[in-house]
């Protein structure tokens, strides 16, 4: 029982993780209508640019808000200089591009830091909480900070015409135009956005994990596993998806003797798969009704 | 009476293919134009090449400025409301998110939440539904939803693509009855385009005939219905 | 959702008193002519390079009739090329079966492999199958490290294999050999495919690629064939994943990660969406260009490589194929303008 507790509460903090990206994904799905294959590798680089601003000496909270702030500007940036010159061509045109901005990243990342695995600072305390010892501090600001995120997007989203201008942009841009709204610059901001919350996700992924070009993705295809159990149109959907994954990758390695540490990213993929082929559009996710 | 939209010498093209060779239009302020045609006579293309959503040639003014080569949603922020054909729902938002989309580029808020009730009182089957997903509602209410979206703008002038289509008898009457209504008391300028002759000549008070591209006959809409050969061929009696 | 490209459905304008099929079938033979005679003037390193640049073509095919035939996604074939290569890697290894018979039966199991996975992804559209592909090559490497399974794939280490001589006593080296030999199966798969593609099957394909409904409401059983289309572009991945085991002579779990089904997509679209010449020229941008980046930058080879892809992109948004289409459409248009 005890045993059971513990990795179920390790489930939870490492799907704290999972969850936080999760979130970027439905993020970027919601604005842009697809899932961008390069935003593990965005994080990725946004962790690093807070990891030099941290070596040069700036105060951590200084350099998140900075490099949130420089990441938002990055994902505007790349869709207007990218993206918007591409807008009518296939599907798998843009697909080719984030493949092709994947390996950018990474590589720039790596000739820049090097290779070598750097550790992260976590802002968080680093005695016990409470003096339990089987979830840390970090994991609880974790969880912490994803659920303030998940709140404010939450505000957005429901709550103000840019969130409605972004949901209609995303989900019928031409219907959008007729009725005033900028799509271009809707996509832009979703952009944006994503690059900003994946951002927030490397900085707290980063501690755990540990800074590398690779770190991200394994943790991206968690994420999206999250996403997709949690259904891509729902940021609430994600964030509990993120934390099932979690859950059950813990509980399925230590209870099920044959997965071990080897198949837990093949746990992700029997997830995505399983409940696709239940409910394709997840479980929380909302399916488009439409009459022909 | 001046006009409010006048189009001058209009070429609009899909890709290669030219599809409209040369068209002139007036739109008179506060007046129902019709446009009528065949399948595939180019009428829907007027619409779209005047809202900026085709490429095009020639002059388009709005109140006597050149709105050619603007883009679609400058055109629109100008006060010109397009319902387009199939309607434009946005199926995955609630009917009231519908609602409050068309008035995405005004910012007063108090008149918004005002004019949401007034296409509430014309459309009181979206009063009903307006938690429900937009995609959830039949054609011909989707069809309400797209007149109520456009009038949320206060456009100065409307393009309305068909606004019978997928509509009930009743219904139909019922639609065109509100158009007019916001017609006199907003004065807005109407263009509408129709394949109901009966239909568009009752209604509006100018009209064209457009055929494969270019206009081959324009007046009153009581000249036009008197004409024989619309008879024969658009009335058809 | 993909870019409507067909070789077959080209119009046909004359220039220079050939129709445009009858230019194609000229170039066909010339391109097979140049390809028979290049082993003989080049070095052996080169003509393994130019099987590998053949098998990854053959496997860009196979994602092709994916893809660009049934409108179909998938991140994930580079589990389909593991299961071919492992194939012929255990059946010559464990079971000393001749590596030519190994093909047919890395094609079979592929087949049933990619019919399989192909059923439950029945269920998905577009980005939910790219994401369940997507996982499925995410997930290969581990299964392949498997202890359980050891015993057959050789764990982490992998299995080596023996590089076939030529036989009869034929005057080649073992690179040429292997060269004719994969050569040979290209022609046969390629010819297959366009013969595919032009049938009534091909058309219940694209007719289901263009619209579901219609397709369905025509009578044609669109779970059948969608299946059918994920096995038989799973059976020429895995004929090109078995190639490459005999070619390279050795398989190991960390040859087929992701980045092998990314390079096979980023192939087909350079190459061109549903252009089956297209793939060879797929599979030799991700045999040379990456080779290529190296030599401009060696640290930054990955993000020249990146940039190199999106200028791509950008001046061949519908792949080389659509490229010469469109040139081929301006000479054309110029030519007969001129008469």
């Amino acid at each position: 029982m005890e045993l059971f507790l513990h990795q179920l509460l390790a489930g939870i903090a490492t799907g704290g993780i999972y969850a936080c990206m999760a979130l970027a994904v439905v993020m970027i799905y919601q604005s842009i209508d697809h899932f961008n294959f390069a935003q593990g590798e965005m994080a990725m680089f946004s962790t690093y640019i807070a990891w030099q601003l941290l070596a040069w000496g700036w105060p951590y909270w200084g350099a998140f808000a900075a490099t949130v702030a420089l990441s938002f500007i990055g994902g505007v940036v790349i869709e207007r200089t990218l993206f918007k010159p591409i807008r009518n061509a296939p599907v798998l045109s843009h697909i080719v591009v984030f493949i092709a901005m994947f390996s950018i990243l990474n590589s720039v990342a790596g000739f820049t830091w090097e290779y070598t695995i750097k550790s992260f600072p976590s802002p968080f305390p680093s005695e016990p909480l409470f003096g339990n010892r089987l979830i840390s501090a970090h994991d609880l600001g974790m969880i912490g900070i994803t659920v303030v995120l998940l709140v404010l997007l939450y505000v957005l989203f429901r709550h103000t015409r840019l969130g409605l201008a972004m949901r209609a942009a995303a989900a019928n841009p031409e219907s959008a135009r007729l009725v005033g709204i900028r799509v271009g610059w809707m996509v832009a901001l979703g952009w944006g956005l994503a690059a900003a919350i994946g951002a927030i996700a490397g900085m707290m992924i980063a501690p755990i994990v540990f800074l590398e070009p690779n770190m991200m993705l394994g943790i991206l295809l968690y994420g999206l596993a999250g996403a997709v159990v949690g259904g891509l149109t729902s940021p609430v959907g994600a964030v509990i998806g993120g934390f099932a994954v979690g859950i059950v990758e813990n509980l399925a390695g230590t209870f099920i003797p044959v997965i071990g540490k080897e198949l837990k990213l093949t746990i992700a993929l029997v997830l995505i798969v399983a409940v696709l082929m239940i409910k394709p559009s997840g479980l929380f996710g909302r399916t488009a009704v439409s009459r022909v | 009476m001046s006009a409010h939209l006048a189009v001058r010498g209009l070429r609009a093209y899909y890709g290669q293919t030219r599809a409209l060779h040369g068209l002139d239009l007036d739109l008179a302020e506060g007046g129902i134009t019709a446009l009528l045609g065949a399948n595939g006579a180019g009428k829907t293309t007027v619409l779209r090449a005047i809202c900026g959503m085709i490429r095009s040639e020639g002059e388009i003014l709005l109140d006597g400025k050149a709105i050619g080569g603007i883009a679609v949603e400058d055109v629109v922020r100008l006060g010109v409301a397009h319902v387009p054909e199939g309607r434009g729902t946005f199926v995955r938002l609630t009917v009231e998110e519908n609602l409050g989309l068309g008035a995405m580029i005004r910012r007063d808020r108090a008149e918004v939440a005002r004019d949401i009730e007034r296409v509430y009182a014309h459309f009181p089957l979206l009063k009903e539904r307006r938690r429900q997903q937009a995609g959830t509602l039949s054609g011909g209410e989707q069809q309400m939803l797209a007149v109520g979206r456009a009038l949320m703008l206060r456009p100065r002038v409307m393009l309305l693509d068909e606004p019978s289509f997928g509509l009930a008898p009743r219904m139909v009457a019922e639609v065109f009855e509100i158009l007019k209504a916001v017609n006199r008391s907003d004065r807005v300028s109407v263009l509408l385009v129709e394949q109901n002759a009966t239909l568009a000549l009752a209604f509006a008070d100018r009209a064209y005939l457009i055929e494969t591209g270019r206009i081959v006959m324009s007046g009153s809409t009581a000249e036009i219905g008197a004409d024989e050969n619309v008879r024969r061929a658009y009335l058809g009696y | 959702m993909a870019a409507r490209e067909d070789i077959a459905e080209v119009a046909a304008p004359r220039v220079g008193g050939l129709t445009f099929p009858a230019w194609q079938r000229l170039l066909t033979v010339g391109v097979l002519i140049v390809g028979l005679a290049i082993p003989l003037f080049v070095r052996n390193f080169t003509v393994f390079q130019l099987t590998l640049v053949m098998i990854y073509a053959i496997a860009i095919l196979g994602l092709n009739l994916l893809t660009g035939i049934n409108g179909q996604f998938s991140l994930g074939h580079s589990a389909f090329y593991a299961i071919g290569a492992y194939t012929t890697a255990i059946l010559m290894d464990r079971f000393g079966v001749p590596y030519a018979l190994t093909l047919p039966v890395a094609g079979v199991i592929c087949l049933i492999a990619g019919f399989l996975f192909g059923l439950p992804a029945l269920r998905l559209e577009g980005l939910y199958l790219a994401l369940a592909t997507f996982a499925l090559a995410v997930a290969t490497p581990q299964l392949l490290k498997l202890s359980l399974f050891e015993r057959w794939t050789g764990g982490v280490q992998g299995i080596v294999i023996v590089k076939p001589d030529p036989p009869f006593g034929l005057p080649l080296s073992q690179d040429q050999w292997l060269y004719y030999f994969t050569l040979a199966v290209l022609v046969v798969m390629f010819a297959a495919a366009a013969r595919l593609i032009s049938s009534r099957t091909g058309r219940a394909l694209k007719a289901i690629r263009d619209n579901p409904l219609a397709a369905k409401a025509m009578g044609i059983d669109t779970a059948l064939y969608k299946s059918l289309a994920f096995g038989v572009s799973a059976l020429y991945t895995g004929v090109a994943g078995a190639l490459g085991a005999i070619v390279i002579q050795f398989v190991a779990p960390d040859s087929f990660t992701f980045f092998l089904a990314v390079s096979f997509l980023v192939g087909m679209v350079v190459g061109g969406v549903g252009s089956i010449p297209g793939a060879l020229i797929g599979g030799a941008f991700i045999m040379f260009v990456p080779n290529l980046a190296e030599q401009v930058s060696k640290g930054l080879a990955w993000a020249v490589y990146g940039v190199i892809l999106i200028l791509v992109i950008y001046v061949m948004p519908t792949g080389a194929a659509g490229f010469v289409r469109l040139v081929a459409g301006r000479v054309a248009r110029v030519v007969s303008s001129n008469r």
